[in-house]
């Protein structure tokens, strides 16, 4: 197939529809209304449901209703809009059904700007809403992988019942780039046995999370945590640059990552023998390869557009044995290459430590540049 | 008058709020002081049967759908 | 001839869609009637098995274990807009939420308004009990003025807390509401009234002729401390007045319809 010059909140939406989206609500916000205002045109012409809600906090709600189901259904909104729907995702995880959502993420917090952000890290990765529960998390770096990343999170969901989160930054988002998309798949034509449907013969399906006897909910509890174990042995992704030899390893995700992969190439060219580990899945973590770098590097930079939220989770895979440093700009500024190439250049010329906290040392660095 | 009909309460159901009771328009209904449910109420039932028309009043204020209604069908039984 | 011999018929019975269950609602709730005429509803239609309702949060949060129908559980409010996934996704299944008066009026009011305004063809049966039973009797938006709840101690003061919110009115404005109505369960004949209702609702769902609501003037004898006789007589004297029983919103279509 032919790739197409398209911007990613679209391209997301086209491929989501090649998917077997079944039905779509959502609601206008910065920046990724290009999303909805597709599929506002996209899912009337193919004869599947469209709903432009009241509020996040309605369209969370349809989608839950939708999900009871079994059919595949997405709705799609940015922080301040995703934080209203933490009720809603805390509800389809306790009751263990399948849907997708599309986080892109904007400056804040608060109202925040349109700018892009990776500051939606811990509200996303570390569930959000209240209650025990995880939600797989992926993380594309480019349209291309946005698209590739949509018909994955819809298999996903519905393998695992875990609510499968696409988190793009603002920036993936409004950019345009040459994408291919996939070929339709048909719309499924089976629903699971758990959905809603009409109790035929006496057989009635009850979809709730609503468990007063706590030990009963613990029982809950642990299915779901069985299910994410089996989730992260099976689901983990991950995009290695010039790791065979590595002496220092940039981590980051998303446009963070690709900043930093043109940093390390500039690096590479200075004689720096560093690498970059992108992950692609946030939740579940790539504990296992950072693991195995920590083995081998000697030291870890970590670039995110927030204030150093991966960084913990970083850090505790390394757990103090090696130095973890963390370059991070904040508030829906996007950082240059030639930021994270200066923070590459500095760990591998200046004495590091394991001591103390790199967010610390950043924030002091930090100050100093904004002056 | 010989009865017309007469009713059954399913004492599993019946919380003795008293809505039958009150609204029968014959007086049909008490509840009954000499016995308990399972769940420890005193649950309705008939003192004055052959009053009781089968009008089904009772069992559409019943809030727990606990009451059966009967009616005679006398002309099936002279035929 | 003894009574024992005359045949009989069996005019009124416990209908099939109603669970075995006993309910875990006070005696003389009127809650377990909404219940009994929303399931008599479903059975004489036979609708049973192409029906999918969603329960709300309140007293009737374990509604769905009642009926012997297809369930989903909202979170508080959200029940239109649960019901408005489901139904644009199964278009020919009838959808019903089942709604109190903090779910709907107060947390839920953009939901409901949401769903109204569409003109989502789902059916929305809304208990209007004056106070937040599950838990434990607060003030909710149609507490009347001067009545005391456990949030309005001394009565409800209209400077400090406002105005009852009359709902059937606020959604009869709506061009997309096809059928709002306003009934009680006070007594038998409003009960027959109400039973009424119910079924065009669901007929107006059935002929697809968009959203339709029907609020029922209920008791709560555990909240308002009076025995159940005693609450009927005070949905007589005090609710009626300020929530007047009627039809608020008939449709054209809807009108024509039940000719």
């Amino acid at each position: 197939m032919t790739k197409q010059l398209i911007k990613g909140n679209t391209a997301v939406a086209e491929a989501a529809l090649r998917a077997g989206l079944e039905a779509y609500f959502g609601y206008p916000i910065t920046p990724q209304t290009e999303l909805l205002e597709h599929l506002s045109a996209r899912m009337p012409e193919l004869g599947r449901p469209f709903v432009q809600a009241e509020s996040e906090l309605g369209a969370i709600n349809m989608v839950y209703g939708a999900a009871c189901t079994g059919k595949r259904v997405m709705t799609s909104s940015s922080s301040p809009g995703v934080s209203l729907m933490m009720e809603g995702l805390s509800y389809i995880a306790g009751t263990e059904v399948p849907m997708v959502l599309v986080d892109v993420v904007r400056g804040g917090p608060g109202l925040g700007n349109i700018a892009p952000a990776q500051g939606d890290y811990n509200q996303i990765v570390h569930g959000g809403g209240h209650g025990d529960y995880r939600m797989i998390v992926l993380a594309p770096a480019s349209v291309q992988e946005a698209v590739d990343l949509t018909a994955l999170a819809f298999d996903l969901t519905e393998k695992y019942r875990t609510i499968t989160t696409i988190m793009m930054d603002g920036s993936i988002g409004q950019m345009m780039e040459p994408a291919e998309l996939p070929p339709f798949q048909p719309l499924k034509e089976e629903v699971p046995d758990w959905a809603v449907r009409g109790a035929k013969n006496g057989e009635k399906h009850l979809l709730t999370s609503i468990n007063l006897d706590a030990p009963a909910q613990e029982v809950m509890n642990v299915r779901l945590m069985t299910r994410w174990e089996e989730i992260e042995a099976n689901e983990v992704r991950w995009k290695g640059y010039y790791l065979d030899d590595a002496e220092y390893v940039v981590v980051g995700f998303g446009t963070a990552g690709r900043i930093s992969l043109s940093a390390v190439r500039a690096a590479r060219e200075q004689g720096i023998k560093v690498g970059l580990l992108r992950p692609i899945t946030l939740a579940p973590f790539p504990a296992e390869i950072l693991n195995e770098l920590t083995e081998k590097v000697k030291a870890f930079l970590v670039v995110e557009m927030n204030a150093g939220q991966m960084l913990e989770d970083v850090r505790l895979v390394v757990r103090g044995r090696k130095p973890v440093e963390f370059f991070g700009r904040m508030g829906g500024v996007v950082p240059f290459p030639d930021e994270v190439l200066t923070e590459i250049k500095r760990l591998a010329t200046e004495p590091l430590t394991t001591e103390g906290h790199p967010r610390d040392r950043w924030l002091a660095r930090l100050r100093e540049t904004l002056g | 008058m010989p009865a017309k009909g007469y009713i059954e309460v399913n004492e599993l159901y019946c919380k003795a709020c008293q809505l039958c009771v009150t609204d029968c328009p014959h007086d049909v209904l008490a509840l009954d002081m000499d016995h308990l449910t399972p769940k420890g109420y005193h649950p309705a039932h008939m003192v004055n049967p052959e009053a009781c028309t089968g009008c089904g009043i009772c069992a559409v204020v019943c809030p727990d759908a606990a009451i059966t209604v009967y009616r005679y069908d006398r002309q099936k039984a002279e035929a | 001839m003894t009574l024992a011999d005359v045949p009989t018929k069996v005019v009124y019975s416990r209908p099939e869609s109603l669970d075995d269950r006993v309910t875990h609602y006070c005696p003389g709730c009127t809650h377990g009637i909404a219940h009994r005429l929303v399931a008599e509803v479903l059975d004489e239609m036979g609708i049973v098995e192409n029906t999918i309702g969603v329960a709300s949060v309140g007293c009737s949060v374990f509604s769905y274990n009642y009926f012997n129908v297809d369930f989903v559980e909202a979170a508080h409010g959200r029940a239109p807009a649960m019901a408005t996934g489901i139904k644009r996704v199964y278009p020919d299944h009838f959808v019903f939420t089942y709604q109190g008066d903090g779910d709907l009026a107060s947390i839920g009011m953009g939901e409901i308004v949401g769903a109204a305004s569409r003109g989502e063809k789902i059916t929305v049966i809304f208990l209007n009990n004056a106070n937040y039973g599950m838990t434990g009797g607060q003030m909710a938006p149609t507490t009347l003025p001067g009545q005391k709840t456990t949030s309005s101690p001394t009565g409800r003061d209209v400077n400090r807390q406002g105005y009852p919110i009359q709902t059937a009115e606020l959604l009869s404005t709506l061009e997309g509401a096809s059928y709002v109505v306003r009934r009680s369960l006070h007594n038998s004949r409003e009960v027959r009234r109400a039973k009424q209702a119910i079924r065009t609702a669901f007929e107006v769902q059935k002929a697809g002729l968009g959203f339709s609501l029907v609020e029922l003037l209920s008791t709560c004898p555990t909240n308002w401390a009076m025995t159940p006789v005693e609450a009927r007589e005070w949905v007589e004297e005090r609710m009626i007045p300020v929530y007047p029983l009627g039809d608020y919103k008939v449709s054209a279509a809807v009108a024509a319809l039940k000719k």
